[in-house]
């Protein structure tokens, strides 16, 4: 039961206004990213932006579309702030986890500017729930300078092939070594764990593959705690696309779509691991 | 001390059993009241916050002699897991028999008369170990008395109330319930971090008729809540007993004193008192 639409109190002073007529299009791609306590929301004519960072080393970027929303109203050109993503999710899913056949929850969001707590209403069974979360003033998300000009090598593949590899990776390795070449072994993920050296290959001509650009042999390691916190939205998305750039910056890029078949991006950018030199 | 009854009917005894598995879930021991009327479970969860339970008919056949003529009653401390065990071999029992017998040390003694194929049936006892509760301390597991309470409604669904409760309690130790006779009921819980507020409507407030006690909410505005802030923990745990499907569910008020839960189910009620916190 969608809540309505009517005007409610200070919805006037909004300046960001938002509705879902089912909130886990909006809380499973958060649940995915909530590797840290804070998160900054950015608000624009294409919608929503939540960005998680770790370390100045890892960022993610979640993207939800104007169009994913029934409703999406904004009186400026950009609005953020920050919020606690662990409140925030527990308060979205108030009413439990799991959803009966046909039950859902309804969400309105608005947030009426600087100051302001980011106000939430809640609505399932005809049970309203009302949230105020306290906004901080939102830190300057980091500039990773990763730009498509840039990028030396890219492949795009279907995201069963890399759930695989990423759930059975040596957990007890340091650091995930990619490998992305025009020659053998095209794409290789490389562990060095205490059972020993693993390699997970990934042909250019696999069907897994939709997409091989790669134009220089690179080889980049990032810390594993770091990319470890990208598996939850690997889980969730079909697609996924991992491009490096000149510096060894990487770029993750999964495709989520939820179950009614809204599509949403959820983005990672991480440091190399200083130590290695590039070959 | 004498103590003997007996199940006949397959529902009774099918919830009794569901009574003692949820009283197992919630303590290890608790105080079996046996008066000549009814049969209650007492359960002490912590100081002043105590869960009662009330039977009546669960038994088709029930006689007790208390201690004496002038205290008439029997209490016992048993170990509701140990009843739970024992009424497992009984579920399609045709005849279920419970008394007080002594063994090594006082017990209860239920036997469940099975059915069988052949024209003897079997019998399946079980000695279940209980403890005397001496008279001076019969005063702590008395029914206490329905407050004179301020407001008084119905619970809403206690599944929704669970979720939410449960969700609340990540964000904060304190809860506040408050409820007005105009069927409305809100939880709220407030932090430094966040403010969340779940409205119920339209839930009803059961009729308590004209008895004095009620005095107080005679006297009370109807569109004003009457508040009480509690341990959500304490609500959590009133909430696990949702589990037995209580056919009403309700909540009595004494404005920021106490909150007075009560589920029935057919000829049964347990109640829970939450004292307020400052």
């Amino acid at each position: 039961m969608p809540l309505s639409t009517r005007s409610q109190d200070g919805d006037e002073g909004c300046v960001l206004a938002a509705a879902l007529d089912n909130v886990r299009n909006l809380s499973n791609i958060l649940k995915a990213i909530s590797f840290k306590d804070h998160a900054v929301f950015t608000a624009t004519r294409d919608g929503l932006k939540v960005t998680v960072e770790d370390s100045k080393c890892l960022q993610a970027n979640a993207f939800i579309q104007t169009d994913v929303f029934q409703e999406f109203a904004l009186r400026e050109e950009s609005v953020g702030f920050q919020v606690n993503l662990t409140v925030l999710l527990d308060c979205l899913a108030i009413f439990g986890c799991s959803s009966a056949p046909g039950v859902s929850t309804a969400l309105r969001m608005c947030y009426n500017g600087y100051g302001y707590p980011l106000t939430l209403y809640l609505e399932e069974g005809g049970v309203v729930t009302v949230c105020k979360i306290n906004t901080q003033e939102p830190e300057e998300p980091i500039d990773f300078d990763f730009c498509s000009t840039n990028v030396t090598n890219k492949v795009i593949l279907q995201s069963e092939s890399l759930k695989e590899a990423f759930s059975e990776l040596d957990m007890t390795s340091e650091v995930l070594q990619i490998t992305m070449s025009p020659s053998q072994p095209f794409f290789r993920l490389s562990t060095f764990g205490n059972s020993g050296n693993a390699h997970y290959d990934y042909p250019k001509d696999s069907d897994m593959m939709e997409l091989f650009q790669c134009t220089k042999t690179q080889t980049n390691r990032y810390k594993m705690s770091l990319l470890k916190s990208s598996t939850k939205a690997l889980a969730l998305s079909c697609k996924a696309s991992v491009r490096t750039d000149s510096r060894g910056f990487l770029s993750l890029q999964y495709l989520v779509r939820s179950d009614d078949g809204q599509i949403c991006f959820v983005e990672y950018y991480c440091c190399p691991d200083e130590e290695v030199d590039e070959e | 001390m004498k103590f003997r009854a007996k199940m006949i009917d397959l529902g009774c005894l099918n919830h009794f059993t569901r009574v003692v598995n949820t009283i197992a879930k919630l303590t290890k021991s608790c105080v079996l009241r046996l008066t000549p009327d009814n049969l209650y479970f007492v359960l002490s969860v912590a100081p002043g916050v105590q869960r009662f339970c009330v039977s009546v008919n669960f038994f088709d056949e029930y006689q007790m002699e208390g201690l004496s003529p002038e205290a008439n009653e029997i209490c016992l401390e048993v170990a509701p897991e140990n009843i739970s065990r024992a009424l497992k071999t009984a579920q399609n029992a045709k005849a279920v028999k419970v008394k007080l017998t002594k063994k090594h040390c006082p017990c209860l003694t239920l036997s469940a008369e099975l059915p069988s194929l052949s024209s003897i049936s079997r019998v399946v006892t079980h000695d279940i170990p209980v403890e005397v509760i001496p008279r001076r301390l019969w005063h702590e597991f008395k029914e206490p008395t329905v407050p004179d309470f301020d407001v008084s409604i119905y619970l809403p669904p206690l599944k929704t109330m669970k979720n939410v409760v449960d969700r609340m309690k990540n964000l904060s130790n304190i809860l506040v319930l408050e409820a007005n006779l105009g069927g409305e009921m809100n939880l709220k819980i407030e932090t430094d971090l966040v403010s969340v507020t779940t409205h119920f409507k339209d839930l009803g407030n059961p009729p308590w008729g004209d008895s004095a006690s009620q005095s107080r909410s005679q006297s009370w505005d109807p569109e004003a809540m009457a508040h009480a802030r509690v341990d959500v923990r304490k609500l959590q745990q009133f909430l696990i007993g949702q589990q037995i499907n209580p056919s009403k569910a309700m909540c009595n008020i004494v404005h920021n004193r106490i909150v007075h839960l009560i589920l029935l189910q057919e000829d049964m009620s347990l109640q829970y008192f939450i004292p307020a916190v400052a």
